[in-house]
């Protein structure tokens, strides 16, 4: 069976693993062969909510475009999974490849007419070369990265360098390797014809991009942006934030003299006390923060409350994945926006700052900080398991050091000492954000009562309905200043051209970009924003009454993002037309540009009936 | 409803080594019952405070929901306060305290507070060991949802409404000891004799100090019938000894006889004075002093005094291995790695 057309740098790679054999790093190393050659790349893990013993996959995209959100339709199955084998065998695209452990003879019911099959005796290799058997399964995962090296032309050279950074140290261990994936590159070329017809060729593509995780990205902004308490309770996705806070802090933040550490971090009883730790660090002039997922969002709301109310500085790292309750614990959604916007009972509004890549995952945490502290409030980073779990191409990380770091208005003992008389609570500037102090400033001046009930402009407890309504009221005053000062969104035209836009966030970029220009290719096109933040700032008002329609694309079921736009700015229902994904699965350009052709040509059917 | 204090003061009221008078440790006056057993645990704080010449403003004082956590209103005005959330105060203390080595933290909870919704956060800041006062103002009832059991209630206690409490008592002194507190007492609101110098060593004492004070509530738990009523209490209170504090570098100037005085050293060098009344309890024991928490219960008789102490012990920050720079001082210049550092590890992820 031929495969399809030839496809040079762009095709889609899925290996078939199970959880816990060692495939992480043998897969990682394939993304990295690529990256290295120059050519966009983008791997995302799909694995179940288990330690061992469950099958996994790990799907590569490579995209001489540069388009880096996942696709459906695979090109090469690398199958070294019996258990899911007769899934992996149907989910190939027609023409496409299946590579798998020829060891034992395939069962017919695994042959299908249209696809082309790679048998290499994977095991019987190994068996034959090593005698352990906890290096027969490594090496296993080695000589396929070597039969995808001989089938789609990457460079040898690209693995010898991969290895020698890998075993720095302990370079015994590059020689087995670099056999192993001798053996499968030559087994391939005896046995095969290569390279296949989905191959690589080098590109200068990347520039200078790096490859990391949104979670590593969060967890070493936070460490710029000079937090010094972390609070945290393990949960999936966000465990790797305060893991990389960890691991960088251990590295920048140890005093070399004292062997003391610059940072404290606590694994807390839950997110309750994670986040009341946070709250009260911050209270105390320490930037402190907490990363956690919905589940832990929904635990903190009483002291998110108590955070915008008291007016309180925190740092909350949301990591979304698929909820409701503990939902798809291991996949991805945008689903807390609303319950985020809004945390906690009565009337609240929290800040949100929403990255779509890790280097904006590095740069909105320090900026997080930042705006919690200067708007004594909670900030909220909305990311998600795709951005923080799986590896991304992204722009390097930059760091001005001439940036200081924010701190808001907080009295210094001299200037409390010739002042008047201080009042915690009081719009002194007009802006809504009052001054505060911290304990042990001043023996005398600056003490004041923090407190969720409400108080006077001087921090006293009042009942009184005047004072209450005049501190709702001044909070409002806060969310007005906030929307000049959060991220403003990202427009993709100086211009707008077009009668319809689409709205975007987070990591549905990859996807929407993706698909505006599959959507022009068509003759459909679009004006784009990618919203940053929540408040939204003038300029997102300003796009979509500027649009007649605009399509708003959400990573959730209920379309929360729609919904906040038209609650927040008023904007008429018909206006927002939803995309949704939310079956767990990063969103794809195809579903994107699908939902609008489909659209937009039911729209010209029902205006052809009506003229 | 309110204690009235009089506006008046003498020009020559006593001061303490800072130049303080007692009424500058006080706090704004205080809006529960009167009677309310919590008030008199804040006099025996601003007692404390005033005659260690603490700095107000270097203590920092946290609280739960509750009558007992309205309290830091009504004690210390020249402290930051911080009323929280209802059983969370544990760990906004835990919070503030890492971010700042150097102040004193003074934790007021109630029984409902620690007992009940906050119990997670109670066991989890003791094993934490955090350097902390931490105070439970102890009525056997939710005094601020008018008078409900809480679970401090003792089985067959019976409260304001003729109802008889069936459920098993928490024992918060046991408890404490059991999850390796390093300094636990217990105290009666009743007796300021007992709790000023209680409340001095607890608050010398590095790293986490408990007491739990029964503090009656005069509205809804002071019936006859009631295990935490003033009368009751009064009747069923056994003293583990008395004890005097003595500052570090004072002399001590009282003579007890021989055998039945204790001098137990805390970590500054202060020294408690136990005049020891229970027999065969050693403070320094964690078995005996449950043991003796244990028998005095088995009395029906509620034992006060100090219960167990640990001198030199290993508080969060030492367990974490922190900087003795309050973490809240730190510059950038400490905490910001810089752009070459960013170089490198860019580098190092292509
Ligand atoms: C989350 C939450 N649930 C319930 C309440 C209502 N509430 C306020 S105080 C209290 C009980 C307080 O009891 P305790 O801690 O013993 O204090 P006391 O008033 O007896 O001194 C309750 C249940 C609350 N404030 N917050
Ligand atoms: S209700 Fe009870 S606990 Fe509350 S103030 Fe009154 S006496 Fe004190
Ligand atoms: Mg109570």
């Amino acid at each position: 069976m031929s495969a399809g057309s030839n496809s040079v740098n762009d095709f889609v790679v899925r290996f078939a693993n199970v959880n816990g054999t060692g495939s992480a790093s043998a897969n990682f190393l394939f993304t990295k062969s690529i990256f290295r050659m120059g050519i966009p790349v983008t791997p995302k893990n799909i694995f179940p909510s288990n330690i061992q013993g469950l099958p996994t996959w790990y799907e590569v995209r490579v995209s001489e475009k540069g388009y880096l959100g996942r696709r459906e339709g695979i090109d090469l199955m690398v199958c070294v999974n019996p258990q899911s084998m007769m899934n992996d065998v149907k989910s190939v695209k027609k023409g496409g490849y299946f590579l798998y452990d020829s060891t034992k003879k395939l069962h017919d019911e695994f042959i299908r007419e249209d696809i082309n099959y790679i048998g290499i005796p994977l095991m019987e290799m190994c068996n034959r070369e090593f005698n352990d058997a906890r290096q027969r399964q490594l090496f296993k995962n080695i000589i396929y990265v070597g039969a995808l090296c001989g089938l789609l032309d990457i460079e040898v050279s690209v693995f010898e360098g991969l290895f020698a950074e890998q075993f720095k140290g302990k370079e015994k261990l590059i020689a087995p390797n670099m056999k192993s994936l001798q053996m499968g590159i030559d087994y391939v070329k005896q046995n095969f014809s290569c390279p296949l017809n989905i191959r690589v060729e080098r590109r200068d593509l990347l520039k200078d991009a790096i490859m990391v995780d949104g979670n590593s990205a969060c967890g070493l902004g936070a460490v710029y942006a000079g937090a010094t308490v972390a609070a945290w309770y393990p949960i999936t996705p966000s465990t790797s934030v305060v893991e990389a806070f960890m691991e960088y802090a251990a590295e920048y933040r140890v005093d070399p003299q004292t062997g003391k550490k610059n940072y404290a971090i606590v694994q807390a009883e839950d997110e309750l006390a994670a986040i009341g730790m946070v709250i009260g660090a911050n209270w105390n002039g320490a930037r402190s923060f907490t990363a956690t997922s919905g589940p832990g969002v929904s635990l903190m709301n009483e002291f998110l409350g108590l955070g915008y109310f008291a007016e309180i500085p925190a740092v909350l790292i949301d990591v979304q994945r698929a909820g409701p309750s503990t939902g798809m614990p291991t996949r991805v959604q945008q689903s807390d926006i609303l319950e985020a916007a809004y945390a906690s009972h009565g009337d609240t509004k929290q800040i949100l700052v929403i990255p779509s890549t890790p280097r904006e995952c590095f740069e909105m945490t320090a900026d997080a900080f930042d705006l919690a502290e200067q708007l004594q409030t909670p900030v909220i980073v909305m990311t998600d398991l795709d951005l923080g779990m799986n590896d991304h191409v992204s722009p390097p990380f930059e760091w001005d050091d001439k940036r200081i770091f924010h701190r808001g208005k907080v009295l210094t003992a001299d200037f409390l000492e010739n002042m008047p008389k201080f009042g915690r609570y009081l719009d002194v500037d007009g802006d809504g954000i009052p001054y505060r102090t911290y304990p042990g400033t001043h023996p005398t001046k600056g003490a004041f009562f923090t407190r969720g009930t409400s108080r006077d402009e001087y921090a006293a407890y009042t009942e009184d309905a005047g004072a209450y309504k005049r501190n709702m009221d001044r909070l409002m005053v806060k969310w007005e200043t906030a929307k000049k000062m959060v991220h403003a969104p990202e427009l993709y035209q100086h211009k707008n051209h077009h009668g319809n836009g689409i709205l975007f966030y987070g990591t549905s970029k990859y996807a929407a970009e993706e698909a505006i220009d599959l959507l022009k290719e068509q003759g459909i096109h679009l004006d784009a924003i990618r919203i940053k933040s929540f408040p939204f700032n003038s300029t997102v008002e300003q796009f979509i009454a500027a649009h007649d329609k605009v399509f708003v694309v959400d990573q959730n079921r209920d379309a929360q993002m729609r919904s906040l736009l038209m609650i927040e700015l008023g904007i008429n229902p018909e206006k927002l037309t939803s995309i949704l994904s939310y079956d767990g699965m990063p969103i794809t350009a195809d579903l994107i540009q699908q939902s609008i052709t489909n659209n937009l040509s039911i729209h010209k059917v029902k205006e052809g009936t009506l003229s | 409803m309110t204690y009235v204090r009089p506006k008046f003061r003498h020009p020559e009221l006593p001061k303490n080594k800072l130049g303080y008078t007692l009424s500058y440790y006080e706090g704004a006056l205080s809006t529960l019952c009167a009677g309310c057993g919590h008030d008199s645990i804040s006099a025996a704080i601003v007692q404390a405070c005033y005659d260690l010449d603490i700095e107000p403003h270097k203590v920092a004082k946290l609280s739960g929901i509750g009558c007992s956590s309205k309290t830091p209103a009504y004690f210390l005005s020249n402290s930051h306060g911080f009323n929280s959330v209802h059983g969370r105060m544990p760990s906004v203390a835990t919070g503030a305290n890492l971010a700042n080595r150097d102040l004193k933290y003074i934790g007021i909870s109630g029984d409902g507070d620690t007992a009940s919704i906050g119990m997670g956060q109670f066991v989890h800041v003791i094993r934490r060991n955090l350097n902390m006062l931490y105070v439970v103002m102890n009525n056997g009832c939710y005094g601020l949802t008018k008078g409900q059991d809480s679970a401090t209630a003792d089985a067959g206690s019976k409260n304001k409404t003729g109802q008889v409490n069936l459920f098993q008592s928490i024992d918060l002194a046991s408890l404490a000891i059991e999850l390796g507190a390093t300094f636990v007492a217990q105290s009666f609101s009743g007796d300021k004799q007992q709790l000023v110098p209680l409340m001095k060593a607890a608050m010398k004492h590095q790293g986490f100090a408990f007491i739990n004070v029964i503090s009656p509530c005069v509205t809804f738990n002071n019936n006859v019938g009631s295990t935490k009523s003033y009368d009751y209490v009064r009747e069923h209170v056994e003293a583990t000894g008395t004890l005097d504090f003595v500052p570090m570098m004072s002399e001590i100037t009282t003579e007890y006889a021989e055998g039945s005085t204790e001098h137990l050293v805390l970590h500054d060098g202060s020294i408690i004075e136990l005049h020891k009344l229970a027999d065969g309890w050693d403070p320094h024991n964690r078995i005996s002093a449950i043991n003796a928490v244990q028998h005095a219960k088995a009395k029906n008789e509620i034992l006060t005094g100090l219960l167990y102490m640990e001198k030199e012990t290993t508080d969060l920050h030492d367990m974490l291995g922190t900087t003795d720079i309050p973490l809240n001082s730190l510059t950038k210049e400490i905490l910001c790695p810089g752009s070459g550092k960013l170089k490198e590890l860019n580098d190092s992820l292509r």
